[in-house]
């Protein structure tokens, strides 16, 4: 069992309708891993990273964050608290500068030097010599990388990345890699990823969801030997 | 480090304003006390519309919280202008927070329409404590009410250069905040809510201080309105009123610190020229908006900003 808990979350259930999007979801994150949450399109991911970060409320069940109930917490407090969301669809401000977009996620921390922690940030993920240009007018591949370094700015202790490698070219996704690894042990990364080879590559656990609830957990090695998940998932 | 274009634009523009001090002829001179009088105003519609994302349909209220706050301590309780434009100021802003605590529980076009109830209902009120307000014919401040410090307000030198000071104050103050991480908050707000709450700004509260900053500026043009041109009266406070600083920030440039200035110096010198050509001034407003909207919707400084001056604050 993993060191120190980060993240507990217990029984956790949104419904949507008649819809079981998470049903009583039992989860734990420990602390400095990199988790990779799984499972078929339509299983209740992104609804269930949602729920963690605030941006839709919880119907029953707790969260916990390092032991303290954030359950009711607002999701803009939730960030403050440390948990930092990057958007599935990529939603930097367009029509600000790439500066802007991360001072804005550095600002936030309340940084004592704005200007030189903005570009800390922005050259973790290589775009310093982009500063100034409008977010708007970046490439795909770079939109994506400048909405993980306003992730980065906020030195969350929980950074949730929501498909962050779709729709980029191999050799970004490579790039993108050794952001994450860079990312642990100072903090935890919770990965929702549809792109196996990543999955196998970064994560030290696997959480596999299927119809909303929990089908296994384990380490990469545990899950490509699951039967359950071969059957539900990869197609076995 | 490039030199700092958008201050000195700034800063040249209020040395041209000061220049015409001396140069205009007193028709204008006169007009342009008005102007950078109502500019005030406009600038603080642009904090939160233009800026913030809010478009408010009752600044009225908080323009003739202002005015009214002056007006009413000048007339009845005998306060000087500087109390009585202080309170006004604050008055602006407390009304503008008592507003957005109800107001900013929705969004778009209910806010819209909330905002609009509010400014009427003040306007009303104004009207049914008429033995106090003198609703619509409204209160005339006595010249010698009208004396801030040393300084004659009635007299047209005077005021050009006390609406100049106040002006510039504002102007500066405008810079200033939309160059400070607020500001950049603000803009965030504007552009994209759910993202700005994922990166830890609660948008109510943003928006209160957006609306609040705006609220200041609106009482401190109407309190100067009302000092410096002798009159407090009910039709200050109606819907036009709410309106004109719309028509203003859109025609000059939402989001522009410079805009407001624009929009009301274009504004009221058209207004100006097409009554003295016909009656139906308001068609050759009304064209020009609708000319506007079609070909330059973001107003005349946004077109040049889109167009390379992206410096422009």
């Amino acid at each position: 069992m993993a060191a120190v808990s980060l993240l507990e979350a217990r029984g956790l259930t949104r419904h949507f309708g008649g819809l079981k999007a998470v049903d009583r979801v039992d989860f734990d994150l420990a602390e400095g891993e990199i988790h990779a949450l799984i499972g078929p399109n339509g299983a209740g991911k992104t609804t269930f990273v949602s729920l963690l970060s605030g941006r839709v409320p919880v119907q029953s069940g707790s969260i916990r964050l390092k032991g303290r109930d954030i359950t009711r917490m607002p999701a803009h407090a939730r960030v403050r608290a440390g948990i930092a969301y990057t958007f599935q669809i990529t939603q930097v401000y367009g029509a600000l500068s790439v500066f802007d977009n991360v001072a804005l996620a550095v600002q936030s921390r309340g940084a004592a030097d704005l200007a030189a922690d903005t570009m800390a940030a922005l050259a973790r993920v290589g775009l310093e010599a982009r500063a100034d240009q409008v977010a708007g007018t970046l490439s795909y591949g770079h939109q994506r990388l400048l909405e993980v370094a306003m992730g980065l700015a906020l030195r969350p202790t929980l950074l949730i990345l929501d498909e962050p490698t779709q729709g980029l070219a191999l050799a970004e996704i490579a790039a993108f890699k050794d952001i994450v690894r860079a990312v642990v042990p100072g903090a935890t990364v919770l990965l929702i990823e549809h792109n196996m080879d990543v999955v196998m590559d970064l994560a030290e656990r696997i959480t596999v969801l299927n119809f909303g609830t929990v089908l296994a957990s384990g380490t990469p090695a545990e899950i490509r030997a699951n039967r359950a998940v071969q059957t539900a998932y990869l197609g076995g | 480090m490039r030199a700092d274009r958008g201050l000195f634009l700034h800063l040249g523009v209020l040395a041209a304003l000061l220049a015409l001090h001396v140069l205009a002829p007193p028709y204008h001179h006169t007009n342009l006390a008005r102007i950078m009088v109502l500019a005030v105003y406009a600038m603080g519609y642009n904090i939160a519309f233009g800026y913030t994302g809010l478009l408010s349909l009752g600044h009225a209220l908080f323009f003739a919280a202002g005015l009214y706050a002056a007006g009413l301590l000048v007339y009845h309780a005998g306060a000087g202008a500087p109390v009585a434009m202080i309170a006004g100021v604050l008055a602006g802003g407390a009304v503008a927070v008592a507003v957005g605590l109800l107001a900013l529980r929705t969004a778009g076009v209910a806010f819209m329409i909330v905002t609009l109830m509010f400014a009427q209902a003040g306007y009303l009120t104004i009207l049914y404590f008429g033995a106090w307000t003198r609703g619509d014919e409204g209160i005339v401040i006595p010249r010698a009410a009208r004396m801030l410090g040393g300084l004659d307000l009635s007299d047209d030198n005077t005021r050009y250069l006390v609406a100049l000071g106040l002006f510039a104050l504002a102007l500066l103050g405008n810079l200033a905040l939309v160059r400070s991480p607020f500001g950049r908050v603000m803009v965030a707000m504007r552009e994209n809510e759910e993202r700005s709450r994922m990166l830890g700004y609660n948008p109510f509260t943003v928006k209160l201080g957006a609306l609040a900053i705006s609220g200041l500026y609106a009482g401190l043009s109407g309190a100067a309105y009302g000092l410096m041109f002798g009159y407090v009266g009910a039709s200050l406070a109606s819907v036009q009123y709410s309106i004109l600083p719309l028509l203003y920030v859109l025609l000059g440039g939402a989001g522009t610190v410079l805009g407001p200035l624009l929009g009301a110096l274009v504004m009221f010198y058209l207004i100006d020229y097409a009554s003295s050509l016909t009656d139906a001034h308001q068609f050759v407003t009304g064209a020009a908006l609708v000319a506007l909207v079609l070909f330059a919707p973001r107003g005349i400084l946004g077109t040049l900003r889109a167009r390379g001056l992206r410096w422009l604050p």
